[in-house]
Formats: C-alpha cells, sequence, structure tokens
C-alpha cells in the first residue's frame, strides 16, 4: 500500500536525521550585504582555485551577522561574519560569553558613499556637506541657538549654486550601516561647517545634545528612509526626476549608464580618491574570523588568506574592479590573517 | 418552480395586470438589479485578469531573455610553458596555475580570433577581453584539468559573452546608454557586431540558465538556477515524505476514529489556526528546534523540508478531513454491514475514494511551500551556493543549498542590471513548475473524482 511505502520512507529519512552529524566541509559566511558581493566574488575564485568547497555567503546585516557569529563555537556556527563597521564592544562581551573568544578581525578596503541623482534630471553635480545639513536636519539652530523646524522646501534656498529643484532625499533606512557614516560624515561634518553646532554650544547645550540635535534627520517627506537596498534607491530615483540618493561606489558603478554622480566637496568619488583620502564620505570593510575554527574548519584559513591576497583584493584585482577602495595597508591584514593574530 | 406558476395563476385572475407576456415593474426591477450584479461580477473578473496580464506581461517582457544567452566562439592556444612547466601532465600539478594564469591566454585568444575574422580595431587587447566572461578563465581551466592532453594545441572554444554584450543583443544596453556606462564601451559593441557579423558571436538558447549553479556579482551572465532547482526538490521530497503520510492517520484518526469531545475540538481549532500562522513563525520555530537544538546543519534542505513540512501539514490534513468526509456515510455502512472492522472499511473502502481529494490538497499545499521564502530566511538558505548538493542517497539532503523564490529574492538585490532579467527568468521558471502542480491536481480531480 501506498501508505505503507510513504511511512517507512518518512521513517527513513527520520532515521538519517538522527544519525546525521556529519562534518561540515564548506566555510559558512555571514553578514553585511554590503560586503555580500564581495564575499560571493571571492568565494566563486576559491571554489573554482582550490580543492575545497565554495564557501556558503549569507547576507541579513552587519549586526545579525555578527549577533549569529557570536552564538558560540562549533560547527552549527558560522565561521565568519562580514561587517561593513567595526564589531562595537558590547558585541566582543557577547561573544566572550557565549565562548567565543579569539576572534581576527581582517579590513579589506574601503567602500565609498556617494550621491547620484537621474541622468536626466536637475543638476545635482556638487554638493557640501553643509549642503546636505542645511537640507535635511530636522531642527536648525538660529542666531542665538534656539531650535526652529526646518522649512527649506527647495535646494536653491539652501545653496544658490544648487538646483531650483524640489528637496526629496532618499537616504538608507536606520537599520543600514550605511546610514551611520550618511550621518557622521556628511550630516554631522555639515552641522559644523555650517557654524550651527558652535551656536548650539553657545546657546548652552551639552555636547551629546547638540550632536543629537545635529544628526537627526527631518521627517516631513523631504527625506525618505530607504529600508530595502541600493535597487530600491534606484527604482525611487528613476520615477522622481528631482530625487537624489545614497549609494555605494561599486552599486554606482555598476549603473553609471543611469545614474549622474555629484563631487563631495569638489572631489570626484572614485576608487583612487577614496583611497588617497581626498572624498571624505567612505568607511572600512571587516571580515571576523572565529580562530577557533580555523584547522577545525578545511579551507578556514585558506579562505581568509586568499580573500586578502594581492591577487584578489590588491588594486588591480577584481574586487577593486567591481568597486572596493583596496586598502593601502592590505599587507599589514595579510601579516594578520598568516599569523592568525586575534584582536585585542 | 411551483412559486412561479402561483403567481401566474393568480395574476391572470387579477384585475388585467401581472401578464406573462408583459413584464410589471417589480420584475423589471428584479431583473435590472441582476444584471447589474452580473456587471459587476464582471467588472471584478476584468479587474482580475487586467493585473494578471500586467503582472504577467512586466515579467515575460523583462524575463524571457534570460532564456537565451550571447556566446563567442574563439580559438585558445595552450601554451606548455605557462600551463605545464614539469611536462608531465599531472592534473595535480598543474592545479597551481590559477584561474588567474588562464586570463592571458583568453585574451590572447580572443585576439588571434579577432585578426583571423579580419577585423580592425583600436582597442586594446585589454578592452577587447572585456567582451569575454570572466566565468570562461574557469572554464577554460576545468577543461584544461578534465583532459590534460589538451596542453600545446590551440584548440576552439566557446564561452560566454560579458552581461552587457548579452544585454546589447537582448536590448538592455544601446550605444547611447554604452556612451555613458563605465563598464563598456560604443567601440566593444562595435566589435562584438563585428563579431556577429564574422559568425564568432552568436545568441542560443541558454540551457545552462537551468542547470548552472548561482554567480556572483561580476557574472550575471553565468547565473543559473541549477543549485535552486534541486535545493527546491528535495525540499518537495521531504514534504511529501513527511507531511503526507503525518496528514492523512492524521485527518483519518480524527475524522473516523477519534471521539467528539472538548479535546478533539480543541486540536481542531488549532489546525484551522495554523494553517494561517505567518510562515515566517515557522522559520524560527525550525531555528530554535532544528538547528540550535537538534544541531541540523544550517542552509541544508533536510532543515527547510521539515521547516516546510510543518507549514504544509494543516492545508493537508484540512483538505484531507474534507475529502473523506464527503465519503457517504452509506459506503462505511455497506462495509461495517457486511462485517468488515473499521479499519477495513477505512482503508478498504473509504480511503480510496477519498484519494484525489487527498492528492489534490497535498499537491496544493506543496505549491504553496514551493514558493515560500520567508522561513527559509531564518535557517540560513538565502545565500550564495555554487556547490551542488549531492544526491540524497549520499546525504545530499544536508548540503547546503538555496530554493527557487529565495534565487528570485537574492537575484533582485544584485547592482548589476542584467540581474533583473535573471529574477523574471527565474520567476517564469517558477510560475511553470506552480502550473504544472495545479494542472496535475485538477487532472487528479477530473480523472479520479467520484460524485454522490
Amino acid at each position: 500500500m501506498s501508505i505503507n511505502k510513504a511511512t517507512v520512507s518518512a521513517l527513513a529519512i527520520v532515521a538519517v536525521t538522527a544519525t546525521a552529524a556529519a562534518a561540515r566541509d564548506q566555510v559558512q559566511v555571514a553578514g553585511s550585504s554590503t560586503v555580500l558581493p564581495y564575499a560571493s566574488i571571492v568565494a566563486e575564485a576559491f571554489g573554482e582555485n582550490f580543492d575545497f568547497p565554495t564557501p556558503v555567503v549569507e547576507s541579513g546585516g552587519s549586526s545579525a551577522g555578527l549577533k549569529r557569529f557570536c552564538e558560540g563555537v562549533g560547527e552549527n556556527t558560522i565561521d565568519i561574519a562580514n561587517a561593513s563597521r567595526a564589531i562595537r564592544d558590547s558585541e566582543v562581551e557577547a561573544c566572550a560569553a557565549a565562548g567565543v573568544t579569539d576572534i581576527i578581525e581582517v579590513r579589506i578596503g574601503y567602500d565609498g558613499i556617494v550621491f547620484a541623482s537621474q541622468q536626466d534630471g536637475p543638476a545635482f553635480t556638487e554638493f557640501t556637506p553643509s549642503h546636505w545639513y542645511m537640507a535635511l536636519a530636522a531642527q536648525i539652530p538660529g542666531e542665538d541657538g534656539t531650535l526652529a523646524d526646518n522649512r527649506v522646501a527647495n535646494w536653491s534656498e539652501v545653496d544658490e549654486s544648487l538646483p531650483d529643484a524640489e528637496i526629496l532625499a532618499f537616504i538608507p533606512g536606520t537599520k543600514h550601516g550605511t546610514r551611520e557614516v550618511f550621518e557622521e560624515k556628511v550630516i554631522l561634518q555639515g552641522c559644523e561647517d555650517t557654524g550651527a553646532m558652535e551656536r548650539m554650544m553657545s546657546g548652552g547645550m551639552d555636547e551629546d545634545a547638540v550632536e543629537e540635535a545635529c544628526m537627526s534627520i527631518r521627517a516631513d517627506g523631504a527625506s525618505v528612509d530607504i529600508d530595502g537596498d541600493y535597487t530600491e534607491t534606484l527604482a525611487r530615483i528613476e520615477s522622481n526626476a528631482n530625487g537624489v540618493g545614497v549609494f555605494g561606489l561599486a552599486f554606482y558603478e555598476n549603473n553609471t549608464d543611469k545614474l549622474k554622480v555629484a563631487t563631495m566637496e569638489g572631489v570626484t568619488p572614485s576608487t583612487e580618491t577614496i583611497s588617497s583620502g581626498e572624498y571624505p564620505v567612505s568607511r572600512p570593510l571587516y571580515f571576523y574570523i572565529k580562530k577557533a575554527h580555523i584547522g577545525a574548519i578545511p579551507g578556514l584559513k585558506e579562505f581568509a588568506e586568499f580573500f586578502v591576497s594581492d591577487d584578489i583584493a590588491g588594486p588591480d584585482g577584481p574586487l577593486s574592479e567591481y568597486g572596493l577602495v583596496a586598502d593601502p595597508e592590505l599587507a599589514e591584514t595579510q601579516a594578520t590573517v598568516s599569523e592568525e593574530t586575534p584582536m585585542q | 418552480m411551483t412559486d412561479a406558476t402561483a403567481e401566474g395563476g393568480a395574476g391572470h385572475g387579477g384585475a388585467g395586470q401581472g401578464s406573462l407576456l408583459a413584464r410589471d415593474t417589480r420584475t423589471a426591477r428584479r431583473n435590472a438589479a441582476e444584471s447589474r450584479f452580473k456587471l459587476y461580477g464582471l467588472i471584478a473578473v476584468c479587474i482580475g485578469i487586467a493585473m494578471l496580464v500586467l503582472l504577467l506581461t512586466s515579467i515575460l517582457m523583462n524575463g524571457l531573455s534570460s532564456f537565451q544567452q550571447t556566446r563567442l566562439q574563439i580559438m585558445v592556444e595552450l601554451p606548455e610553458d605557462k600551463l605545464d612547466k614539469s611536462g608531465v601532465r599531472d592534473p595535480e600539478v598543474m592545479s597551481k596555475v590559477t584561474t588567474f594564469g588562464y586570463a592571458p591566454l583568453l585574451r590572447d585568444g580572443l585576439e588571434a580570433t579577432i585578426a583571423e575574422a579580419g577585423i580592425e580595431t583600436d582597442l586594446s587587447a585589454k578592452d577587447a577581453a572585456d567582451l569575454i566572461s570572466d566565468e570562461s578563465v574557469a572554464q577554460l581551466r576545468n577543461m584544461v584539468l578534465a583532459n590534460p592532453d589538451l596542453v600545446g594545441q590551440t584548440i576552439p572554444v566557446e564561452v560566454l559573452a560579458s552581461g552587457r554584450i548579452d544585454g546589447y543583443y537582448k536590448g538592455r544596453v544601446t550605444m547611447a546608454s554604452a556612451e555613458l556606462d563605465s563598464n563598456i564601451s560604443p567601440e566593444q559593441l562595435v566589435l562584438a557586431d563585428q563579431l556577429k557579423a564574422a559568425g564568432k558571436l552568436s545568441t542560443s538558447f541558454n540551457w545552462s540558465f537551468f542547470t548552472a549553479p548561482d554567480a556572483s556579482d561580476t557574472r550575471p551572465e553565468a547565473a543559473g538556477l541549477g543549485v535552486a532547482i534541486l535545493g527546491s526538490l528535495y525540499m518537495m521530497l521531504i514534504v511529501l515524505c513527511l507531511a503526507l503520510p503525518i496528514g492523512v492517520a492524521a485527518s483519518i484518526y480524527l475524522e473516523e476514529f477519534a471521539p467528539q469531545n472538548r479535546w478533539t475540538d480543541l486540536i481542531e481549532v488549532n489546525i484551522s489556526n495554523l494553517a494561517a500562522v505567518p510562515s515566517i513563525v515557522f522559520g524560527i520555530l525550525g531555528l530554535a528546534i532544528f538547528i540550535n537544538f537538534a544541531g541540523l546543519p544550517q542552509s541544508a534542505p533536510i532543515v527547510g523540508g521539515l521547516v516546510l513540512t510543518l507549514m504544509t501539514l494543516p492545508t493537508i490534513i484540512i483538505a484531507t478531513r474534507a475529502a473523506l468526509k464527503a465519503v457517504p456515510p452509506s459506503i462505511r455502512d455497506a462495509a461495517l454491514g457486511l462485517g468488515a472492522s473499521k479499519m477495513q472499511s477505512v482503508f478498504h473502502h473509504v480511503l480510496p475514494l477519498a484519494m484525489p481529494g487527498i492528492l489534490t490538497g497535498t499537491i496544493i499545499g506543496l505549491a504553496q511551500a514551493l514558493g515560500e521564502t520567508a522561513p527559509l530566511l531564518l535557517i540560513g538558505m538565502v545565500a550564495f551556493v555554487r556547490e551542488y548538493p549531492e544526491s540524497p542517497l549520499d546525504g545530499g539532503l544536508f548540503d547546503p543549498a538555496t530554493a527557487l523564490p529565495v534565487q528570485v529574492y537574492n537575484w533582485t538585490q544584485r547592482s548589476d542590471p542584467a540581474f533583473v532579467e535573471r529574477a523574471s527568468g527565474a520567476i517564469i521558471t517558477l510560475l511553470l513548475f506552480l502550473l504544472v502542480m495545479n494542472l496535475t491536481a485538477i487532472f487528479l480531480r477530473r480523472k479520479f473524482e467520484r460524485r454522490w
């Protein structure tokens, strides 16, 4: 009877399940969606050139990846966490509490953050941090330092050099690591450059309050949080001629036929200007290795070494071609990986 | 019927009104209401169809081109001094030459092919090599390692054209957009056109879209659904093997044997409730029980299958119970009356008659499970996986894999516009699978269903 057969096969599956403790033979990676494309490029090349299987790379965000990384040591936990920011002290503590003590920090390079708009839209070609602060801050201090709601509706009201177009910015949502960089390197910088910070200080606010006031973004529709990824931002830009979006350099470089990039303080974003430090808005990208898994998971160390090798992460490698800004101190990183030096 | 005649008869007796031939105002109003209702229904159906057509056209417009692929035919020289210095043709030794060592060979091969076809171009060898997919180096290396005797010869190789060139022949890239594009230049497109005229470049059906594994962001042209289709297949196998027997056993017990009391009522309410629980909840459960507690591997079809089994069970139980209920009690009574035991009456008579309904319910449950992404997110199946899982007999259920809907989700997040086409192609493939499953369900119902 078919029912009997089905039951037998079901039981067989359950039996197999119970006996399954097969050793994992591929590296497991999870974390930042910004690092994901780079990690998958490396994983692909690694699988092609080594006898080890291609590592499995998941995305899900830096915080989620580090949380899973810190779940413990063992085959059912990931070996590498990708992050678009450095690991936090609280995360290191959480790791230690779960037995993950020796963590190797690997900086793979830098990611540029660019401001781009539709090809045929208004001429958004030159921005400064001050422009962004004046356009997007929730409240702007007056002469005496008292805060008033930001009612600027048009870019030309911010600065005469900017086009006469309504302010409509698509910025990464708060769950993205990119948002933090945008707030710190653009908005906060703008707050300082315009003198708003000084006015607030002299108005009697303390430092933390000033910083918070500087970095709060208006919520009246002029700025739209994008919680998805850059493809969503691109779709919004394509349907809004006046929209200006925040993108990663790699994403922009893959879509230069649709997007027009703006300079920041006169510097055009490119892997060269970011690596020289001229272009101000960039951040380091990392991955973290569990030292306890080296040796236990085949290919883990080889994968990490391959990732930071000159062929891959160097200025002429495939990662740089895709948009990663190569780390000038790559040799030190290579030494860290080969000597398995854990972070302090 | 009787009402109508009675009304008609009464009408005749009345004072000359309510003739069957002349419609009175009330009938006219009723008829008008009826035709209005029919119109509303028709409009509703039309809106539905219009939406479907809109959805399908947008998917087909974007995705049909993924079933075509542009390839280049080039002659590649495989020099011994670069690939096998020792001269012993041992693949073990030759694997020391990485894919980076093969890139110049392809570049030279393309240059020679261009020269041989008599094409004049101002492009440097490096720019011309951008026409070839990055995947080709691995393809060439695997070819050489599989057959070391090729070293020293000049062999014809068919390689994938890069994503932008492929896009040019599918209308996604134009001369105007190439002008602005940092990844391709109009000169490169002109060269591609010249190669096409010389018969070195052609577009043909893309079988590898169904067999190749996923590829990284730099090689959209090489990305395929192979691993995703296998992963989905494995999971469906697990769901079928677990959910069908468990679901049918549970429904037979509840429907035929269980006493009707407060407990069975409670179970019934819970089953109906579970059928409506958001699928992500099952993912959380799967992570907690199967991965963290039972220690099953992450990203594996076994965990995905178990999670989807839990999700599908209520659907199957509800469908099976409905099918069992639809078998008339007279069949059971007759069997029992002839001396069959309760179990014999169920397994010999009721179950065979309920089978079409059960199978229909199962297939619909499977189709629902096939399209599910959310629970897989938490158990690590939303991932970049390039290795095919082994066969289920060799423990392939425990190897990492993805699933069809997951692949769609992954590809929509990629930055290269060529992945839009791939994602739509994957949606079309998924829709075809669902269509086949639902057609099978309809076929089974039509063929075997009995009405009383």
